[in-house]
């Protein structure tokens, strides 16, 4: 706590200034620039990640209660894969791209140069807050940025580790942590950077666009919003239930992006579902889930309050058919099931993010796309269960969301071919793989010529000569070519 | 007539007073364009059907002026809504038939377009046809020629952890989308991006430039003509017109103009989460090395400034910087160019576009006369306020704090900086804020790499300028103070698309490892497969990791 108070004394928009002032100085020297200075660092934070697996895991057993399995598979070894891939591939993903060129320019080359931007800011989120921290920053080497992060204040452990670590491991004239809440990320956002990455909610995303257009500055947001699942009938039921359950609570608690919001299926179906998920929840976590390590706590206090608040709604509370027991000390909230809540109600309207599952029943199963499209806001993720073909091409062609699974959830995060990334109310912009590249990359357009080949028609004086070749060119008319050459009309 | 001429007047005046407050309405140029829509009057008097859109014209410049407001933009915004859910745009075949009709349109009006190019910019007819009618053209040939291609979801591979599955990226409209457009090309900027609005599937509402009005409602006429009006509307006005469409929830806002409006845009954008495009502009650099071909250079250089709105583009050249020996024979080089091209007496010149409005022409003759810059006037310098003229000006040595050298001058002035060697230009230019196109003219392949290398600019060109522009396969867009986000060709598809990543798997391949409760065997298991060894994996798969 006092290391606290110190800090929030110390960082200012002067020391941000310095901050920034000491970045843009190695930036523009050129060191990040090299594909040397960016292997190395990324091999250093591969190295620091794979050096550090049991303090990592326990900061996020100190800041969310994760479970180590959860810990090592999200975190530490997405992470990994990331760096990983990157080294793999920046070869290729430097590389020049080479565009065709047309007539109009004859002769000549094109590419596309992608060069870093600049000094670029990550600010993160406390759900995941060692994987998206890092696997932002991660893409800003890759494409050669000075970087700063700024991780969460919601979880300390792991914000303070991750400033320890990147210190210890990475070139700390290029890349730093700073740690802090609302005023020392406000004094960050005061300065001018050349990219904001933010991950985390709506509200505090609109600050930070609006920080970020005084100073024109590009953002990916990495937002949330409820996403929804739909249940078709006739799928292997125990499969689907499984990996909604691993979505849901076996994504920290509920307490992700793209876990499942809501499912939504039909009334014949509802009761089945619910056996299953019955059935299948106990399995996991036993017959007092309360007491289960395999399950992430809620962060903290005020989400427990919120969530709580959630469930003791007057319309909602009678609706609860499966769990519902909470811990307010341990801030722990059983695997909640709601059958049939209004759409109005306070759950139906905001993102979830912990562990209460609202069931939705419509009489159709198609009738679901309409019930997810007339929220009018776009999750970051939807998936749907479902053996039937046309319902899956439906589905693509008509539910508007960051990215889709079809039987499956959140399966999608981990293919690094597949951009990741809101749309809507769910953010801007894409990372993971070559997105991450090209996020933190400005796309550069080079055109070469050579001093040959100078066509009179493009300078003044405008005759009509010059204007008749020039539409017959345009036109492709061979004659009409022939004749303004000729000199015929 | 005269009466009509009368009405016209005194909405004239009206829409003076809202443009005063973007500080364009000077005395003159009210004066300018009270002489302009009376030529427009007895321009179009003549038939009926132009009568009407004279009339037209009127009415819906008055009705703009009066009302459109909040509510009207609200209920606008909401109408096109209806039309996106009902999933109209989305058809391949609507977009194929707007896109053909656009370019229907193009060609049946190509002499109104020049002429009201000609109204508002004074420019020639080659330059309308070269630099907005054909290359508004091309690109709308180009999206029907590849829009099924473009729309093709994208396949892509999967990996062992989701193993077995498969993967594609689908391209989808966003939705409802705001174009802003601006003045110095105002038939190109404001229908490229409405191309690739439609061609992407999305409703639009276009607001074009009111520092062109002609072309602006010419715009405004012939969409309503040719275009689906369910989906596809024009919005003319101003400043109180743009902010009450700016206070709208869009899904993209694409804007084209300064970086003073691109900052509001941006913030009006982030209330709603909006993403934007800003195509912005800068000073745009051109380096010379001595060793070029003097002649060829000094041509494109004249065509990348003069005959290119006559300075008044966003990719046009904004200065130049050679070495001190060679810069006497680049001065001799662009001035026998010049005259040329544009005669003993450039003022008399029909080949350049005239300065847009005398808010502008004072600007430039600002910058011209401030005390340390007005005596480095090499080359021209003749100016004509009556028909917002100035003659093609080369300065030299101007001191790089003069305002010339700091702001983007978008007009026919072209200071010359001269270093001692080519390389210190590099320093020079990124010191600046970064611009839209820089363009290095070189024999030596080396100093173009370092070129390409080390100088950020939205796009750049070798041995010429502004034609990056025309290669459909090239990103267009800035970076920093130049802009965000590109189009032209399938980057303006992808502008107004959203990449949907669609992950399809079965209900085979379920791995216990994946769920609770987590035992020290599947955590063992689990990190042997992902560290990848083998011999742990096969103990693992054995099961002789104990739980």
């Amino acid at each position: 706590m006092a290391r606290e108070v110190e800090k929030k004394a110390v960082f200012d928009t002067d020391s941000a200034k310095e901050v920034v002032k000491e970045l843009r100085a190695s930036f523009v020297a050129g060191k990040t620039k090299s594909y040397e200075w960016r292997v190395a660092q990324l091999k250093a934070l591969l190295k620091m990640t794979e050096e550090n697996e049991p303090q990592i895991a326990a900061a996020l057993r100190d800041d969310l209660s994760k479970p180590e399995l959860e810990s090592y598979i999200y975190e530490i070894a997405m992470l990994k894969n990331s760096c990983r891939l990157a080294l793999k591939e920046m070869k290729r993903w430097i590389m020049p791209e080479k565009a065709k060129t047309s007539l109009t320019t004859f002769p000549s080359s094109a590419e596309i140069v992608s060069e870093p931007l600049g000094v670029v800011l990550v600010i993160s989120a406390w759900n995941y807050p060692f994987l998206l921290s890092l696997d932002p920053v991660v893409g800003a080497i890759a494409a050669g940025n000075a970087v700063v992060l700024k991780p969460s204040e919601i979880a300390p452990a792991t914000a303070s580790l991750l400033a320890k670590l990147v210190a210890n491991y990475l070139d700390s004239s290029c890349i730093k942590v700073v740690e802090g809440a609302v005023s020392e990320t406000s004094a960050l956002l005061e300065k001018k950077w050349d990219k904001i990455f933010y991950t985390g909610n709506g509200r505090v995303a609109r600050i930070v666009m609006a920080a970020a257009a005084k100073h024109l500055t590009p953002v990916v947001l990495e937002l949330g919003g409820k996403s929804p699942v739909i249940v078709d009938s006739g799928i292997n039921l125990q499969v689907a239930t499984r990996r909604i359950i691993a979505g849901k609570w076996g994504c920290n608690n509920g307490q992700a992006c793209i876990s499942p919001d809501y499912i939504i299926t039909t009334k014949d179906y509802a009761p089945k579902l619910l056996d299953s998920f019955k059935r299948e929840l106990e399995q996991f976590y036993g017959k007092n889930p309360l007491e289960s390590k395999d399950l992430s706590r809620i962060v903290n206090s005020n989400h427990f309050a919120r969530l709580s608040k959630l469930l003791d709604e007057d319309k909602v509370s009678g609706k609860i058919v499966h769990g519902g027991e909470r811990d307010k000390n341990n801030l722990k909230i059983a695997p909640t099931i709601l059958l049939d809540v209004p759409l109005d109600s306070l759950i139906m309207n905001e993102e979830i993010f912990g562990p209460l599952l609202p069931i939705i029943m419509v009489d159709k199963v198609e009738d679901s796309f309409d019930v997810i499209n007339s929220s009018g806001t776009k999750p970051l993720a939807a998936y749907l269960f479902t053996n039937k073909e046309k319902l899956k091409e439906k589905f693509v062609a008509t539910v508007s969301a960051g990215g889709l699974v079809v039987n499956d959830t959140t399966v999608h995060l981990a293919e690094h071919t597949l951009p990741f990334g809101g749309v809507g109310d769910s953010g801007m912009g894409a990372y993971h793989g070559k997105f991450s590249f090209d996020a933190f990359s400005h796309k550069k357009a080079v055109l070469y010529r050579g001093f040959a080949c100078d066509a009179f028609v493009r300078y003044p004086p405008y005759t009509r000569r010059k204007l008749r070749l020039l539409q017959a060119l345009l036109g492709g008319s061979l004659l009409s070519i022939i004749r303004a050459l000729l000199g015929w009309s | 007539m005269i009466i009509v001429s009368a009405g016209l007047f005194k909405d004239c005046g009206r829409c003076f007073k809202s443009s005063s407050i973007v500080g364009v309405g000077l005395g003159d140029t009210l004066a300018y364009r009270h002489t302009y829509k009376i030529n427009q009057v007895s321009f179009s008097s003549s038939i009926p059907s132009s009568y009407y859109c004279c009339a037209t014209l009127s009415k819906t410049m008055e009705e703009a002026k009066q009302t459109f407001d909040v509510d009207k933009a609200a209920v606008l915004v909401k109408e096109l809504r209806k039309t996106f859910s009902s999933g109209k745009t989305k058809s391949y075949e609507w977009r194929m038939s707007q896109l053909e009709s656009i370019s229907k349109m193009i060609d049946e009006k190509e002499k109104e377009i020049i002429e009201a190019l000609h109204k508002d910019l004074s420019k020639p007819e080659l330059e309308a046809f070269i630099s907005e009618i054909s290359m508004t053209k091309s690109s709308c040939k180009l999206a029907l020629k590849e829009l099924k291609h473009w729309m093709m979801p994208k396949k892509v591979e999967t990996s062992m952890a989701t193993y077995p599955s498969s993967a594609k990226i689908v391209s989808e409209p966003l939705g409802v989308v705001l174009v802003i457009s601006t003045w110095n090309f105002p038939f190109l900027l404001s229908l490229d991006p409405v191309i690739g609005a439609i061609a992407a599937g999305n409703a639009v509402v276009l607001k074009p430039s009111e520092i062109a009005p002609a072309t602006s409602s010419l715009l405004a006429r012939l969409l309503v003509e040719y275009a689906d009006e369910s989906a596809i509307r024009v919005v003319e006005g101003a400043v109180a017109e743009t902010s009450a469409l700016l206070e709208q929830k869009w899904d993209k806002i694409f804007f084209t103009g300064g970086a003073r409006v691109g900052r509001i845009v941006m913030t009006a954008a982030a209330k709603h989460l909006t993403p934007v495009t800003l195509e912005l502009g800068g000073k745009c650099p051109v380096l010379v090395d001595s060793n070029v071909d003097l002649q060829v250079t000094a041509r494109r250089i004249v065509a990348g400034k003069w005959a290119c709105n006559n300075g008044q583009a966003c990719i046009g050249v904004d200065y130049i910087i050679t070495t001190k020996d060679f810069a006497p024979q680049l001065i001799d080089a662009l001035r026998s160019v010049l005259e040329e091209c544009f005669g003993k007496d450039p003022m008399e010149s029909k080949d350049r576009s005239r300065i847009v409005n005398s808010f502008h022409f004072m600007r430039l003759v600002n910058l011209l006369d401030e005390d340390k810059v007005s005596d480095k006037i090499v080359v021209g310098g003749q100016r004509d306020r009556s028909h917002l003229q100035i003659a093609p000006t080369i300065l030299l040595d101007v001191p790089d704090d003069s305002r010339i050298m700091q702001e983007e001058i978008f007009g026919p002035l072209l200071p010359i900086t001269t270093v001692e060697k080519l390389e210190d230009a590099f320093d020079m230019i990124n010191r600046k804020p970064k611009a839209l196109a820089a363009y290095l003219f070189s024999d030596d392949e080396q100093i173009e790499r370092k070129f390409v290398q080390n100088v950020s600019a939205g796009g750049i060109a070798i041995n010429d300028t502004i034609l990056q522009l025309t290669v459909p396969t090239l990103p267009f867009g800035g970076v920093g103070e130049s802009g965000m986000g590109s189009y032209h060709g399938k980057f303006s598809f992808d502008a107004f698309s959203h990449n949907k990543a669609v992950l399809y798997r079965s209900f085979a391949g379920e791995s216990p490892t994946r769920y609770p409760p987590y035992t020290p065997g599947k955590q063992k298991q689990m990190k042997a497969l992902i560290s990848g060894d083998v011999f742990n994996i096969m103990l693992a798969l054995l099961g002789w990791f104990k739980d």
